[in-house]
């Protein structure tokens, strides 16, 4: 049997095109890009054409704002921690509850260093007020970052207005777009975005690249000093390879954008329409009608997540949880607990992300698997009766605490 | 994913005494549903006998929990209460193969689940005695709470004090920065602050007298014994597949081993290694790594 990935906003698998691309640069092509030699030559033409490339899918208007790391986190902390340098007489921030944990870990590993963190809180949608957010805008903040498109839920934030505002009150903005790029239109050159983080291995290229936009005139500090590579912003011997197959991987997004927004939408929409029809007490989290094209994520109610993923696995299918298990520690998604999700549904969600490598049948075949393993968990759950959830389940079972 | 053994998986797949017992005569409702985890064990004790006639549970959980609830209910069915109580958590864990470290919970919830409905027979109420917080040395599974605790108590002051006492920060160190933070915070509560190079305490012994023996450190003659005695008790499980595990030599903090048979080369010989080399690290309370070598390749 082989196995139906739909848990792409995790990692996605490395698209052919992009890997034969990828194969020359570590075998023939091992020159360094910086070298004057032919060997190294080819190298280097190779990294400017992929930087047009990437260039090309941000709609960014030079290809110099383009700058290669080694994975999105690389980029996230590089935007963050330059703002903080540049400006040093600003000691805040602004960010949300619900970004990922390498803009979280980040900010509230600053505030142990006196960084005062401003955490725009979400509605039971995932929604930021942006009201909220106009009110803690002042010249004492360094920068604001904030998620295009949150990993949990698939929610889009305005981030395009937000940098705006941030433009109008004189504060730089980053936005980390690892899920968004490749699945929205994104066109920078025609916004006020200053940063933004993008990873490889989320469009189809390979783990291990990154990239950070860096609108032309935005003051930097480098993170990483001690080369002229990537015109001095990121030192380091170029991951040529990565690289190549990043610029080859953006093209591909580009031409497939249209495809992601069409047909794996409606996938995704019948996968959702499929799995509600036959699980009763089960809902879609987060923003439904402002949200990523191939992202889905749902609540079963009274089940924790890791045993429907280990029954799903069983099945050849493989998705994501924002169960405490999953992680392993004692608290569910930080995202599900932003929208106040009860912990007895919080602790069900499942994700499910898809590509433009799932078929129709991968769908139907999801839609048949589900409705059986929710049952079988839901039997053994002390909050469900013979034949739905026990009426005032709370109360009925209301174990201690152990 | 979790590595879960082969028993943990099967009693996660296939349950044994799921659902709720007729005519029980005692429930004990365990768990938190903020961490995910609750179980309801329902247990018919016969009033003559004090036996557990029948025992099933439900469970709001993970693969885990469902395991180890299910193996719990096998384990006590047909014993009397007396001798139920005396199943520990390590029995449930071990009864199930061992369970990661971060999942040990789920077995200590089980022997709760238990103590709870043996209280609810007796007409007693059974009272938590004990509170968990986030895991920080995932080596040997030492939580925050423990390690707050254990400051307080002794008034620790560094990492290794913390090591020394709990265990925790021995094996492969990288909890270290999150064993500074609770020192720091349990130290600021008493006004004083974290210093990084401050003595461990106590005193330790200086460096240029050979330190003698104490109950926290092993010679390494005791060291030796007890390494071979976690060696001597994983040897009869692998027998039991054909397979065998020699003790070839102890070079610092590496364990090298010789697999025989058909543990050689055999898909599960790091599964096997790494179990082994948990079991070292808790016996001996530093951190251990075992090396498959060939028996001729040592001491030649």
């Amino acid at each position: 049997m082989t196995g139906i990935y739909l848990d792409n906003n995790a990692t996605t698998q490395v698209a052919s095109e992009v890997l034969n691309a990828m194969l020359p640069y570590f075998t023939e092509q091992f020159g360094n890009p910086s070298s004057l030699h032919q060997f190294g030559n080819k190298v280097g033409f190779a990294i400017k054409t992929a930087r047009e490339q990437v260039q090309s899918l941000l709609g960014a208007e030079l290809d110099s704002e383009i700058i290669f790391t080694s994975c999105g986190t690389e980029s996230d902390s590089t935007a963050i921690l330059s703002a903080l340098k540049a400006y040093p007489k600003r000691k805040e921030i602004i960010t949300t509850t619900v970004e990922h944990p390498a803009i979280l870990e980040l900010c509230k590993s600053l505030e142990k260093d006196d960084y005062t963190v401003h955490y725009l809180k979400v509605d039971g949608k995932g929604r930021l007020n942006l009201d909220d957010y106009r009110k803690v805008l002042s010249p004492q903040v360094a920068i604001v970052s904030v998620m295009w498109a949150n990993n949990e839920t698939g929610t889009l934030f305005p981030v395009e207005r937000m940098a705006e505002m941030a433009h109008e009150a004189g504060v730089l903005f980053h936005t980390d777009a690892v899920q968004a790029v490749g699945k929205v239109p994104i066109d920078l050159k025609a916004s006020k975005i200053d940063m933004l983080s993008l990873s490889g291995h989320k469009l189809h290229a390979p783990k291990g690249i990154g990239v950070l936009y860096l609108k032309r005139g935005t003051r930097f500090r480098p993170l990483l000093r001690g080369g002229h590579q990537e015109r001095g912003r990121r030192a380091g011997t170029e991951n040529a390879a990565a690289i190549v197959g990043l610029g080859v991987a953006c093209e591909l997004a580009g031409r497939h954008l249209g495809y992601e927004n069409s047909t794996v939408m409606r996938l995704r929409d019948r996968l959702q329409d499929g799995i509600l029809a036959a699980v009763p007490n089960a809902f879609v989290t987060g923003d439904v009608l402002n949200r990523l094209p191939n992202t889905l994520n749902i609540a079963f109610e009274y089940i924790e997540g890791e045993a429907i993923l280990m029954l799903l696995n069983k099945e050849g299918i493989a998705a994501s949880s924002g169960s405490a298990c999953t992680s392993g520690s004692l608290e569910p998604s930080h995202v599900m607990r932003a929208m106040n999700i009860p912990f007895t549904a919080a602790h069900g969600t499942v994700r499910f992300s898809l590509s433009r490598y799932n078929t129709p049948e991968e769908i139907e075949r999801v839609i048949a698997a589900v409705p059986g393993i929710v049952a079988k968990l839901r039997k053994l759950s002390p909050y469900w009766g013979d034949n739905g959830p026990l009426e005032n389940p709370e109360a009925m079972f209301a174990p201690a605490y152990a | 994913m979790w590595d879960y053994s082969e028993t943990v998986k099967d009693h996660f797949y296939n349950p044994r005494n799921a659902g709720s017992v007729d005519a029980a005569n005692a429930t004990g409702d365990v768990g938190s549903i903020s961490c995910g985890d609750a179980l309801r064990l329902q247990l018919k004790v016969n009033p003559e006998t004090e036996v557990i006639e029948d025992a099933g549970f439900q469970t709001f959980g993970c693969g885990s929990a469902i395991a180890s609830s299910s193996a719990l209910t096998e384990i006590i069915k047909g014993m009397t209460l007396d001798q139920a109580l005396k199943v520990t958590n390590q029995d449930i864990a071990d009864y199930l193969d061992g369970l990661p470290p971060e999942k040990m919970h789920c077995s200590v919830m089980g022997r709760e689940a238990l103590q709870a409905a043996v209280a609810d027979y007796r007409g007693e109420t059974w009272k938590d005695d004990h509170e968990e917080g986030q895991l920080i040395c995932k080596c040997f599974a030492i939580d925050a709470v423990m390690i707050e605790d254990t400051i307080r108590a002794n008034n620790l002051r560094t990492v290794e004090d913390v090591t020394n006492y709990t265990k925790a920060g021995g094996g492969c160190s990288s909890c270290h920065e999150g064993i500074e933070e609770i020192l720091a915070k349990v130290l600021a509560e008493q006004g004083m602050e974290f210093d990084p190079e401050a003595n461990s305490w106590p005193t330790p012994i200086p460096t240029e007298t050979i330190p003698a023996p104490t109950a926290g450190k092993l010679t390494n003659l005791q060291r030796i014994k007890k390494i071979e005695d976690v060696i001597d008790q994983v040897r009869p499980a692998l027998q039991a597949d054909r397979g065998d595990i020699e003790l070839i030599d102890v070079q610092g903090n590496q364990v090298l081993v010789h697999l025989v048979g058909a543990c050689s080369g055999c898909q599960m010989a790091g599964m096997t290694l790494g179990g082994v080399q948990q079991q070292l690290m808790e016996a001996l309370g530093e951190f251990i790594h075992v090396v498959p070598v060939q028996r001729k390749a040592v001491g030649g």
